[in-house]
């Protein structure tokens, strides 16, 4: 009998919700550790700096309650990558909190470790880093005026806190696949398949077709990945397969990980049965130099946002230059309330021209019978700044005459009263870097507990 | 000749991390793919043109055992920062649609 792992992952990210039916399928098929993936850089800076989750709480509790319980009455292992979508401390902390309220409530039981990816600026500067897709230097002042930057760690802190014996295993900021990686590495399983598994896991049902949110269950053997969705509803093609290849990957055949690179150039694609896919000949070249990669961002401002549109064909027709005496209105208005241009920046997307390509908008020409607006401003200093120039935009919006003008009433039409959002803080990614460590686990203590 | 949307069968757009845009056109069959290759219509040099970047700024790779396409390049603004219109990318793909393929 050769040897074999099963991987049960619920969805693509803790809270996107899964349908109960799919996880007790997978539970019936006896997988030996189930799991998922708890974030994303992908919904940008906010969440790593406010240390929000990225999915509501409410929408994280019903997953892992039902996890949990799957977990604790399987007597398997836990594993969730990338906790509360950024995988920062706060964001570590509130899923932890979440398993011990769970834990109580439903008389669940489990040793619990904290693999942490949150990083102190000391660290961060001592450490040998390189710029990702072209970022300048790390300096300290980067560093320094960061808000947060965690580490994105690879398999080995899990294979660390599993080896330690922890049922439930709740990590910070992690490389997507690194759980599953982890998982069948530690089942002595060679890596390119372990990656290849993890690969498919971390999005849960998503190389399935119809994609949804939902289970998909991974067997990982010597020389092979099959995979299958739980949800009859659903089937992995061939091409489904081949196609998740392509996802959020700058390369569709080298996939960079900490410790090397995961070749799928030469990966064959055979159906098993009409819903499940076996997938060989996938390549690990392992690295010369572990690297762990660093996100962080920073502070940018504070934001206040207006929607608003026209039906105006007279004001459409001369747009360009309406908007260009709106701006100037603003900044005198602004200074002399003692904002100075140079204090704040006014966008306003034009929505029906090119509010979704901005100057990769290859249309240029095109009639819109109404255009909508987000009128934005971004002040470096206060919020109160920001809404105060965002109220002069607005109002200069709805009223600035312009030549053969028609609807002296107003130009603008607004959805919402108020018609003016304070947004927040808002954040820019600051840190995209790789740092080169000895000690794959060094910059990810863990803590254990017992629940 | 053929325009791309009527013969693909993806065609979409993502971040690849928040300075990186991946564009994936995937077409149905070994045969069509094979022919879009040969025609050398999908090229750096277009993704280049269509995305206003300069045409070392592309990683282009074709995948054939997925019968695919990807072209990486710049973001126009990183994700989230002022003036970004796209954080996760995935509505930038329209420019490809129309382009004609001497299938």
């Amino acid at each position: 009998m050769s040897k074999e792992i099963r991987l049960l992952s619920t969805s693509a990210i803790l809270g996107y919700g899964f349908p109960e039916a799919s996880l007790s399928a997978g539970m019936a098929r006896q997988p030996h550790v189930i799991g998922v993936d708890g974030g994303s850089v992908d919904p940008g800076p906010h969440y790593l700096g406010s240390g929000k989750p990225f999915c509501s709480p409410l929408a994280i509790r019903r997953d892992l309650r039902l996890m949990l319980n799957a977990a604790v009455r399987g007597n398997i292992p836990l594993v969730i990558g990338t906790s509360g979508g950024a995988g920062g401390e706060p964001h570590l902390q509130l899923v932890a909190t979440m398993a011990r309220e769970i834990a109580r409530e439903d008389g669940l039981h489990f040793k619990m470790a904290l693999i942490h990816a949150e990083q102190d600026r000391a660290t961060v500067k001592r450490l040998d880093t390189v710029g990702l897709a072209h970022q300048p230097p790390l300096t300290d002042a980067v560093i320094d005026r960061a808000t947060r930057i965690v580490g994105m760690m690879g398999p080995e802190p899990f294979i660390a806190a599993l080896d330690a014996g922890a049922q439930v295993v709740l990590a910070g900021r992690s490389s997507d696949p690194a759980p599953w990686a982890a998982a069948a590495t530690r089942a002595q399983l060679p890596p390119a398949p372990s990656w290849y598994a993890g690969k498919m896991l971390e999005c849960g049902a998503t190389p399935s077709i119809p994609k949804g949110h939902d289970c998909l269950f991974v067997t990982v053997r010597e020389d092979h990945v099959e995979c299958e969705p739980l949800n009859p509803a659903r089937r992995c093609t061939p091409l489904s397969i081949a196609n998740h290849s392509l996802h959020e990957n700058s390369s569709p055949i080298h996939h960079i990980e900490p410790g090397g690179m995961l070749d799928t150039s030469e990966c064959r694609f055979d159906a098993v049965t009409d819903r499940a896919v076996r997938i060989s000949g996938m390549r690990w070249v392992p690295a010369e130099q572990y690297t762990v990669k660093l996100e962080g961002v920073e502070l940018a401002g504070y934001r206040a946002i207006c929607v608003c549109g026209t039906r105006d064909p007279l004001l459409i027709g001369r747009l360009d230059d309406f908007l260009s005496t709106v701006r100037q209105e603003v900044a005198t208005k602004a200074a002399a309330f003692g904002a100075n241009p140079d204090s704040y920046q006014l966008g306003i997307r034009v929505y029906g021209r090119d509010g979704v390509m901005a100057a990769r908008e290859p249309m240029r020409d095109a009639e819109p019978h109404e255009l909508g607006f987000v009128i934005e401003v971004v002040a470096q200093q206060s919020q109160e700044i920001a809404s105060a120039v965002l109220g002069m935009a607005r109002t200069n919006m709805l009223h600035t005459d312009f030549p053969g003008r028609l609807c002296r009433e107003g130009n603008m039409a607004f959805p919402f009263s108020p018609s003016d959002i304070e947004v927040g803080p808002v954040y820019r990614f600051s840190v995209y870097h790789v740092a080169k460590v000895q000690d794959p686990c060094a910059l990810f203590p863990i803590e254990y507990e017992t629940v | 000749m053929a325009l791309l949307k009527n013969v693909a069968r993806v065609c979409k757009s993502k971040n690849a991390g928040p300075f990186e845009l991946t564009i994936d056109v995937v077409f149905d069959d070994a045969e069509t793919f094979r022919r879009v290759k040969v025609s050398g219509v999908l090229s750096p040099a277009l993704f280049a043109r269509l995305y206003n970047v300069p045409a070392e700024h592309v990683l282009f790779t074709p995948y054939d055992a997925a019968f695919a396409f990807k072209a990486t390049l710049p973001r126009l603004v990183p994700a989230g920062d002022f003036g970004d219109t796209d954080v996760y990318g995935c509505q930038q793909h329209a420019p490809l649609l129309d382009v004609d393929l001497p299938i």
